[in-house]
């Protein structure tokens, strides 16, 4: 991407990656995507009781432009899809995505003609996390999963 | 909860070819009315002092066509009125292979939005009304969710979706 390609892969951008992905994976900035009930879960997830704080993730923006992890958080329906998108397209790079329960992930109950089937259609999706709703627990573990794939991001990728 | 059979009465009265039916049932009264005949019935019992139905808090569509072999739509709106304390509903009944119907919106105000969710689920046109356009369902969406033969699980064509899947580019 910048001028750390010229190098390639050795000891200079395989350091400087580890302080980018140690710096970027223990500071996420989740965007709440709170659609439905599973939002309420997304909620108590930052709360005193299960902390995500303790994970670096606890600044939740409501601006897409600040943030860097989007939850989605409940079911998308086709009103809903162009929003999400929209929102998808505003933040900034790099950027992961939490498909939140069952609805976000595959439609879910809502097997009809408004609910998107999986939000995967319209966004690329990093995590997949079953349950209706997942329980916080679950969604610290997605938290985890998305900071270890980070672990794994090179510099040099585009 | 005041009397309200007196407001079926009067209203026979004054527009005798517009009421098919009266029904009272649990204190509630229910007035069949002519298609024709909605703007001018929905005038009176706004502007009449008696009634007084200044509110109108509902209004909705009904898909009748698989009742029976009579083939119709159903438009129904519930009216209150705030200064009396009373309700009736009226129904007025529309044929499904053209349900066309004059708008009530301009004795209330309240009917933009229902006519326009109703015209979204069954494809009711509401002659006069100022921007009947879809309201729950995306632009682009095709068919009337809630019209009987709309299939269950009924998807919508790729193409819908391809227009997010895009994105900004
Ligand atoms: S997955 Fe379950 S809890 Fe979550 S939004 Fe859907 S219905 Fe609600």
């Amino acid at each position: 991407m910048g001028i750390e390609t010229a190098f390639g892969d050795n000891i200079l951008t395989t350091s400087l990656d580890k302080v980018v992905n140690w710096s970027r994976k223990n500071a996420l900035w989740p965007m709440p995507f709170g659609l439905a009930c599973c939002a309420i879960e997304m909620m108590s997830t930052v709360a005193a009781r299960y902390d995500l704080a303790r994970f670096g993730a606890e600044v939740f923006r409501f601006s897409p432009r600040q943030s860097d992890l989007m939850i989605v958080a409940g079911t998308v329906t086709y009103k809903m899809a162009a929003v999400t998108r929209k929102i998808y397209d505003q933040m900034p790079e790099p950027k992961w995505v939490i498909a939140m329960g069952s609805c976000a992930s595959s439609g879910g109950i809502f097997d009809t003609y408004a609910t998107v089937q999986g939000v995967g259609e319209i966004i690329p999706v990093d995590i997949y996390l079953p349950g209706c709703p997942p329980r916080p627990e679950a969604l610290i573990h997605a938290v985890m999963e998305i900071q270890k794939k980070i672990d794994k991001e090179s510099v040099l990728d585009d | 909860m005041a009397d309200v059979s007196a407001i079926g009465k009067k209203l026979k009265k004054k527009f005798p070819n517009a009421v098919t039916k009266v029904k009272t049932f649990r204190g509630e009264l229910t007035i069949s009315i002519d298609k024709d005949y909605i703007e001018r019935v929905a005038k009176f019992l706004c502007g009449d002092k008696a009634s007084n139905f200044d509110y109108l808090s509902d209004l909705c569509g009904v898909d009748k066509s698989r009742l029976g072999s009579s083939n119709t739509f159903e438009v129904v709106y519930h009216l209150y009125s705030l200064k009396k304390n009373h309700r009736v509903r009226l129904k007025v009944e529309i044929p499904a292979s053209n349900p066309i119907i004059d708008t009530v919106t301009n004795v209330w105000k309240t009917a933009d939005w229902h006519e326009r969710e109703a015209y979204d689920m069954f494809g009711i046109i509401f002659e006069g009304h100022p921007n009947l356009k879809r309201i729950l369902t995306p632009e682009g969406f095709e068919g009337y969710p809630l019209r009987k033969d709309y299939p269950l699980k009924g998807r919508q064509p790729d193409s819908l979706r391809e227009v997010y899947r895009k994105g900004k580019e």
